[in-house]
């Protein structure tokens, strides 16, 4: 079964922590990375670019379509990045969240993905 | 342990609750009862009785339930059936109709209260997930007609196998954790453990079970400050509980003395030869790769396999250890084995291999969640 891992965190700490911190948290992420690719459960993932290049788009009733800045919704933390992975089950990818460095850092969700014929 | 004599376990759920609530209401004014243990018991069956009389359908075998509870309640002499009772109930939680994962929560809610979030945090699982494994496990014993009895003796063994697996399982969960719920399900393992030792004094895996969990706890003092890692071959003996360890040797030597050698012995015979250096001064390699090779036989699991390969590297040398682990490597359980990761990094920056050691420490690291060890593996990277 497939699962995304959404990695929520403060983006604002994120941008203040010092190089050395961060470099060893990009060493983390880079050693999960492999821990997962090498399992065979990586099915992909990317970091996202800050939430102030986020936009977002709604079509109204009369079909016109509006664009505003900024993320759907506001809050402390937001999605930093995610993760797609193969897991049996769902313990399995709590499992998996409990080991990304996001979860130390902030606050992952496990959401399972629609088995859905393309 | 209302379950023994109910039956219907989600009914004696609620009795013991409310029995909880009415105890809390009535004690501070007439003050403790001298037997708590025996008079929530007590308690909680008058008000299962009310429920069942309310309710006269809602169990099978109420009216047997009822004649029983009223009996009980007529002659209340509880505190010599309660630990046989308890004892019952963890048989039950670890009956073969019960899928294994749901053995521990199930004893940590029925026989110990613990609720269901709590469960969950500790075992790392969604709360949901818990809950619907409990519910499950709970219909199969109703489904099953699992009688609240201990097993007949020839059934005893393999039985209490599964038992002691639930209740050390829900100890090593918890047992180097800071956070406090999970904190407190090891500790309630070690109640639970004590009870079995006690309730069994003629099973020596009984014993050993409670050796083993008093091994492991008598060195959880000896991590670093700030809760840093230290491994077992580092720590200082004067850090260790001797209290405790002196304990589990005593009751180590009480099981052995039975000659039925068990998987529970193996594993504390293990941790007993890697603390004798508390007198000895060193550790006894060589003994402790014939006992791994020993659980390893007993058992195949792949834990045994692993640390059997470190003590061989202890033994013989990185090379032999290294040798033994890369004969493991096609088992697909150690894609994502933390342990065996960090034990082949070891080996391998020991024998000069410093990229190999690097992406192993790395793969070690992917795969823990403990910032503690995640920290001691990055110091180790050569």
């Amino acid at each position: 079964m497939k699962y995304l891992l959404l990695i929520h965190s403060n983006e604002k700490s994120d941008q203040e922590i010092d190089p050395a911190e961060g470099q060893k948290l990009m060493g983390e992420y880079f050693a999960y990375t492999e821990a997962l690719k090498q399992a065979g459960a990586w099915l992909g993932g990317q970091r996202l670019r800050p939430v102030a290049e986020a936009a977002v788009v709604r079509v109204g009733k009369n079909g016109a379509p509006s664009v505003l800045n900024g993320p759907f919704i506001e809050t402390k933390e937001q999605l930093g990045g995610f993760y797609m992975i193969e897991a049996p089950d769902q313990e399995e990818a709590v499992r998996w969240a409990s080991r990304c460095p996001g979860a130390r850092y902030g606050t992952m969700e496990v959401r399972p993905i629609w088995d859905l014929p393309t | 342990m209302l379950a023994s004599r109910g039956g219907d376990l989600a009914s004696c759920e609620d009795a013991l609750a409310d029995a909880f609530a009415a105890a809390l209401a009535t004690w501070p004014k007439d003050g403790v009862p001298r037997a708590p243990e025996a008079w929530l018991l007590t308690a909680a069956r008058r008000k299962l009785t009310d429920h069942a009389r309310r309710d006269r359908t809602r169990i099978q075998a109420s009216a047997e339930l009822l004649r029983r509870a009223d009996t009980d309640i007529a002659s209340p002499d509880e505190a010599s059936g309660v630990p046989d009772e308890r004892l019952a109930l963890l048989f039950a939680c670890a009956h073969p109709a019960i899928e294994q994962a749901a053995r521990a929560p199930l004893m940590l809610q029925v026989v110990l209260g613990f609720d269901a979030a709590r469960i969950a945090s500790a075992f790392l699982v969604a709360p949901a997930t818990l809950s619907q494994r409990l519910v499950r496990a709970k219909r199969r014993l109703r489904d099953a007609q699992v009688a609240f009895e201990l097993p007949a003796a020839d059934q005893l063994a393999p039985r209490l196998d599964a038992v002691a697996q639930a209740i050390y399982a829900a100890y090593a969960d918890g047992w180097l954790d800071d956070d406090p719920d999970r904190r407190a399900v090891a500790d309630e393992a070690v109640w639970l453990a004590r009870m079995l030792a006690m309730s069994l004094p003629g099973e020596p895996e009984a014993q050993a079970l409670l050796a083993l969990i008093l091994y492991a706890d008598a060195r959880r003092g000896a991590r670093g400050p700030a809760g840093t890692y230290v491994p077992l071959s580092a720590q200082q003996p004067r850090l260790w509980n001797h209290a405790l360890l002196d304990e589990a040797e005593a009751l180590l030597q009480r099981a052995l003395a039975h000659h039925r050698l068990g998987r529970f012995q193996l594993e504390a015979a293990i941790q007993s030869a890697h603390v004798a250096r508390r007198v000895t001064g060193s550790v006894d390699w060589p003994a402790l790769m014939q006992l791994y090779d020993a659980l390893t036989l007993l058992t195949g699991s792949i834990v045994a396999r692993v640390n059997g390969a470190v003590a061989v590297a202890r033994a013989q040398g990185a090379a032999s250890g290294l040798a033994r682990l890369d004969a493991l490597a096609s088992d697909p359980a150690l894609r994502d084995y933390q342990p065996y990761w960090a034990a082949r990094a070891h080996l391998l920056a020991q024998t000069g291999a410093d990229d190999a050691a690097r992406d192993a420490y790395r793969r070690a690291i992917g795969l823990s969640s403990d910032p503690a060890l995640i920290a001691f593996l990055q110091s180790q990277m050569p």
